[in-house]
């Protein structure tokens, strides 16, 4: 047998072409970033422009300025580019038609991934940084977004009222305090600068309260969100402290959630005395005191 | 001094999880000329005033947007107001525009509600973090839920009750061309869904909404002419305090005494009985069988039979939420004012699949904040 | 229409920045004050409605935190206006109207210590083609001011004059915070421009601060105080929302709604405008016909005093309480809302 033969050869050769009236005004055009068609006989706007139509007649010789933007009408997704297209990264071949155009073109859409793409999705042009006079001064389209980013950015204070201030001093020491109203001598947690019974604050002397109570509701949270304490599962719920006439609202632990029930004696359980500051974060959470469950009839004014 | 007030044109947009396609302004507009149209007018030329209503500014990051809205409602040269009543607000929105009419101010008054929750994130704009309050628990969800669970343990109630509602409503919401969500599920999939705040499953909670919704309300000669308007019998708000110490956060007293109040009005002495329908503020199911015995039409404690004897269905006798309700539609702003508006669709005749047969007088809802806001409206097919 | 008017009020004197206090102690000294200088308690009260805007602190539901502050108990008819206190005074005029209740209590309330004010302004513009640009409402009052000066309808010392007759008319008011006698040549020298040509004399201070109003029908207003202030006309405008697409040196929204309510039809002897800006006080005063007989901020006006959200209530308070004391027959209060005066509502009180 033979030996089969076989020798690398390369076709190369750089033409000049001669752009003509329509072709050779559209790529000059491009230079300046400008985009345009050109009406045909029966009135369409072709683009890219030519000097006859695909029935052969020719064109009016009126050009037309079109928008950078335009709608993918077909489109097929590279997952391995070629040496020769025009981008190296997975992208879009598709038809675009651009807005006022009645004809597409051919170009790439730089769209990240395939499920970005769709026929009907809105598509503008992305022009290279240094023009040539060519088509690849387009250098592909970017999907366009319907939405823009607005951000808000403004820096506050938080202060605190009166009687918030004192509540958080307290619990930074420790304690839990509350405030008795003028009128019902009912018992508010923390103190208000109006008791909604009264219309007046709370008395001025404030009442110290243990930091044990009655788990009155609760709820089992099991969606995650931002900034989450605890790793859902986890029980948060409404705690009247002895003596208190209002809940505080904190989260419950110590044993297994399931075991959790409405009416159960709670403590709190304080961080080390260390990482205490003037917040209600001071307290991990609630546990179980171990006591028998209050009646249900003993806190049912209280949901 | 009353005048008669009617709802001659009512308009809302297809809501949807995100309304990319339109401006904040545009989905306004879109409410707005449905109800102009609806109301026979060509535009906003014979609106003398304009009433908005919306939950938080930070939702759309506009403050104050009646001002940047006036043009776009058409009420530049015009009085325009914003109410701001949290949960409730599109009822309470409807109620001022509604006195502007019976206090013979005006002819003519649009009134619109509406939210673009996708413009931000509804967690973040409703709690964001802030210094010296922890974070603790998340969404609504989180604060109502310990309250149905101490509904369910004061009445001993049916623990299928939410799911029963969540079935229901999102058949409801299958034959109204504008909600939301449009799921068909059978009880065992509501049942299967995943729990978020026990006792609340997913599937037992409201979806997130770009939407809008708008009126036109008219005095009883700009009304002439107007094919089948609803006529306001009666408007009522109440408030009270969250905090307020052994306060019933389960059947709060202002939801009652709101209901008395525009029962009173409307001359209406039995509810189950004189109210053909009725649209109720239900971001979670469980709130259908609470808000029955806060209304009146169930005893206390009874309101989950009703729901689970099938009673609240379209086409049994006491109709709640046939356009789905919050539970297809949530654009939160505006989820007041769609109660208000799907009531007065109701008595019109003009609720298409979700018609109630025969529907003269309707219940429009809201509530807001911690159960601690009410709005209310009663509507009917024949003047006061 | 049923007559309704205006029995009593009461302020939290305005200050840069006041001590610790939340929404409900911003509130429940106001309620309490006002109530009782109208010798009622919150049970007397029909109807409840309050003006605030949660930008202010960048939180969402201060109006809730202010309910916290009254006695709701039991529950209470109430509204509220994310828009200065001015128009939940209106809202609360509307409802009285209805004649099923005889009184309202109105409060709004504001802190000017806790955010960047100029830019929480910025975020009342357009948000695609202004809010992006940070137009602070300091930057936007300017370009009203200059189009003032290039119009030829005012100068920098007609700016100046304004501050200084404001301030010097602030040093009898109790509740206004930058009050004493200044020199208008000496403010022109030595006060580098803000965005010219506003110098900070003539832009309003930042305050926190707190009113209250008690409002009341008929004869259960002539039972309540001696002499009521009934509102004879309000009525309010809005404008467009691009300052392009309006003359900035004119407030036709004022004009119309001075119009409706016959400001013109009358001796007018006292008037309280609601103008932040020095420059905004001449563009109001043509708008509203007053001639230099009129004895226009007596209490300093919001260039003394500026509570955001409540200044405009204020200046209703302040044109009643020239009424109830005896010291003007017919007043008229005023209030804006937005950018270069986007806004605008004007009242006419009478005593009897």
């Amino acid at each position: 047998m033979t030996e089969r033969l076989s020798a690398p050869y390369r076709l190369h050769y750089a033409y000049t072409r001669s752009t003509g009236p329509v072709i050779g005004r559209f790529l000059d055009s491009l230079r300046d970033r400008v985009l345009e068609g050109i009406r045909a006989a029966d009135g369409r706007v072709l683009f890219p422009p030519t000097e006859y139509d695909e029935q052969g007649r020719a064109t009016t010789g009126e050009f037309v300025q079109l928008r950078p933007t335009g709608t993918v009408t077909s489109y097929t997704w590279v997952n391995e580019p070629r040496p020769t297209h025009p981008l190296d990264r997975p992208f879009a071949w598709a038809l675009i038609k651009l807005d006022g155009a009645d004809t597409a073109m051919v170009h790439a859409v730089d769209a990240g991934k395939e499920k970005a793409m769709k026929v009907g999705m809105r598509v503008r042009v992305r022009w290279a940084e240094k023009a040539t006079g060519t088509i690849r001064d387009i250098v592909c389209f970017d999907p366009i977004s319907p939405i823009i980013k607005t951000p808000v950015d403004l820096n506050y204070f938080v202060r605190p009222g009166e009687h918030q201030s004192q509540y958080l001093h307290a619990l930074a020491e420790g304690r839990f305090i509350g405030g008795r109203c003028r009128v019902t001598g009912r018992v508010y947690v923390p103190p208000r600068g109006a008791t909604p019974e009264s219309g007046l604050p709370t008395e001025d002397e404030v009442i110290d309260l243990p930091d044990t109570g009655v788990l009155t509701t609760f709820t089992v949270v099991r969606i995650p969100f931002e900034g989450q304490k605890l790793t859902p599962p986890y029980v948060f719920g409404a705690i009247v402290l002895d003596g208190a006439d209002v809940p505080i609202y904190h989260l419950v632990s110590g044993i297994p959630y399931e075991q959790i029930r409405m009416g159960m004696r709670v403590r709190a359980k304080w961080k080390p005395r260390e990482e205490w500051g003037t917040t209600l974060e001071n307290i991990e959470y609630f546990e179980p005191t171990g006591e028998p469950d209050a009646p249900f009839d003993s806190y049912a004014m209280h949901l | 001094m009353s005048e008669r007030c009617a709802v001659i044109g009512i308009g809302q947009t297809k809501h949807s999880e995100s309304r990319k396609d339109v401006s904040l302004a545009g989905l306004l507009r879109e409410a707005a000329f449905r109800a102009l149209a609806d109301a026979g007018l060509e535009s906003f030329q014979d609106i003398d005033a304009v009433v908005i209503g919306t939950a938080p500014d930070m939702f759309e990051g506009v403050m104050m947007p009646e001002l940047f809205l006036a043009d776009a409602l058409g009420a530049v040269g015009k009085p325009i107001m914003r109410v701001h009543t949290a949960g409730s607000v599109g009822g309470s929105t409807a109620i001022v525009a509604s006195s502007l009419i019976q206090t013979g101010i005006h002819e003519r008054v649009l009134t619109l509600a509406f939210e673009k929750q996708s413009e931000s994130n509804a967690m973040w704009a409703l709690s964001p973090a802030i210094p010296f309050q922890p974070q603790l628990v998340a969404g609504a969800g989180g604060y109502f839920a310990p309250l149905i669970r101490a509904y369910i343990r004061r009445h001993d109630a049916h623990p299928d009750t939410g799911c029963v509602v969540a079935v229901k409503d999102r058949e409801h919401g299958l034959l109204n061309p504008y909600a939301h969500l449009h799921l068909k599920q059978t009880l065992e999939e509501v049942k299967a869904a995943p729990v978020l705040w026990d006792p609340i499953r997913y599937s037992e909670t409201c979806p997130s909404s770009d939407g809008a919704v708008a009126m036109v309300l008219a005095s009883e000669k700009a009304a002439q002419g107007i094919k089948n308007p609803a006529w306001v019998r009666g408007t009522s708000v109440r408030t009270e305090s969250t905090f307020r110490a052994h306060r019933d956060q389960i059947n709060p007293q202002a939801g009652k005494d709101c209901a008395k109040h525009v029962y009173a009005q409307a001359g209406i002495t039995n509810p189950y009985e004189e109210i053909d329908v009725a649209e109720i503020y239900v971001p979670f199911s469980w709130f259908e069988p609470m808000w029955l015995e806060n209304l009146g039409f169930a005893e206390e404690g009874q309101g989950w039979r009703l729901t689970m004897d099938g009673k609240t269905r379209l086409g049994a006798e006491m109709p709640i939420n046939p356009s789905g309700g919050v539970m297809c539609t949530n654009p939160i702003g505006a989820s007041g004012m769609l109660r208000f508006a799907e009531a007065a669709l109701q008595v019109r005749g003009m609720a298409g699949a979700h018609q109630v047969d025969g529907a003269k007088t309707a219940l429009g809802h809201a509530y807001g904040g911690g159960s601690q806001f009410f709005a209310m409206w009663v509507v009917s097919s024949e003047k006061p | 229409m049923r007559d309704i008017a205006i029995v009593s009020s009461a302020q939290l004197p305005s200050v840069r920045e006041m001590g610790p206090s939340d929404e409900s102690e911003l509130v429940q000294p106001v309620v309490t004050k006002a109530l009782e200088a109208a010798g009622l308690t919150m049970d007397d009260i029909g109807f409840v409605c309050s003006g605030s805007s949660d930008y202010l602190v960048g939180r969402p539901f201060s109006f809730v935190a202010a309910i916290d502050g009254l006695k709701c108990w039991p529950p209470i008819q109430e509204s509220h206006v994310e828009m200065d206190g001015a128009w939940a005074l209106y809202e609360a005029w509307v409802r009285l109207l209805h004649g099923d209740i005889d009184t309202a209590l109105v409060f709004a309330f504001g802190k000017g210590s806790l955010g960047p004010i100029p830019d929480v302004m910025n975020i009342q513009n357009d948000p695609f083609y202004v809010q992006p640009l940070g137009l602070d409402s300091i930057s936007s009052a300017a370009l009203q001011a200059q189009a003032l000066i290039a119009a030829k309808k005012a100068t920098e010392r007609d700016f100046a004059e304004v501050a200084v007759r404001s301030r010097r008319n602030a040093m009898s008011n109790p509740n206004a915070q930058i009050k004493g006698e200044f020199d208008p040549k000496a403010i022109m020298k030595n006060e580098p421009y803000i965005a010219s040509p506003l110098r900070k004399s003539y832009c309003p201070p930042l305050s926190d601060g707190a009113v209250a109003v008690v409002l009341a029908a008929g004869d259960k207003a002539r039972s309540l105080v001696k002499r009521p202030a009934f509102i004879r006309g309000i009525d309010h405008r809005i404008e467009p929302a691009s300052l392009g697409a309006r003359d900035l040196t004119v407030s036709v929204s004022t004009k119309l709604a001075a119009e409706k309510v016959g400001v013109s039809t009358g001796k007018v002897d006292v008037a309280e405008l609601h103008a932040p800006f020095a420059h905004q006080e001449i563009i109001l005063r043509e708008a509203l016909g007053l001639g230099d007989d009129v004895v226009v901020n007596p209490s300093g006006g919001a260039i003394s005093a500026n509570p955001i959200m409540a200044a405009g209530l204020i200046r209703f308070a302040e044109a009643a309480q020239r009424i109830h004391d005896g010291s003007a027959s017919r007043a008229v209060a005023h209030a804006t809302s937005g950018a270069c005066l986007q806004h605008n509502m004007v009242a006419v009180l009478e005593g009897e």
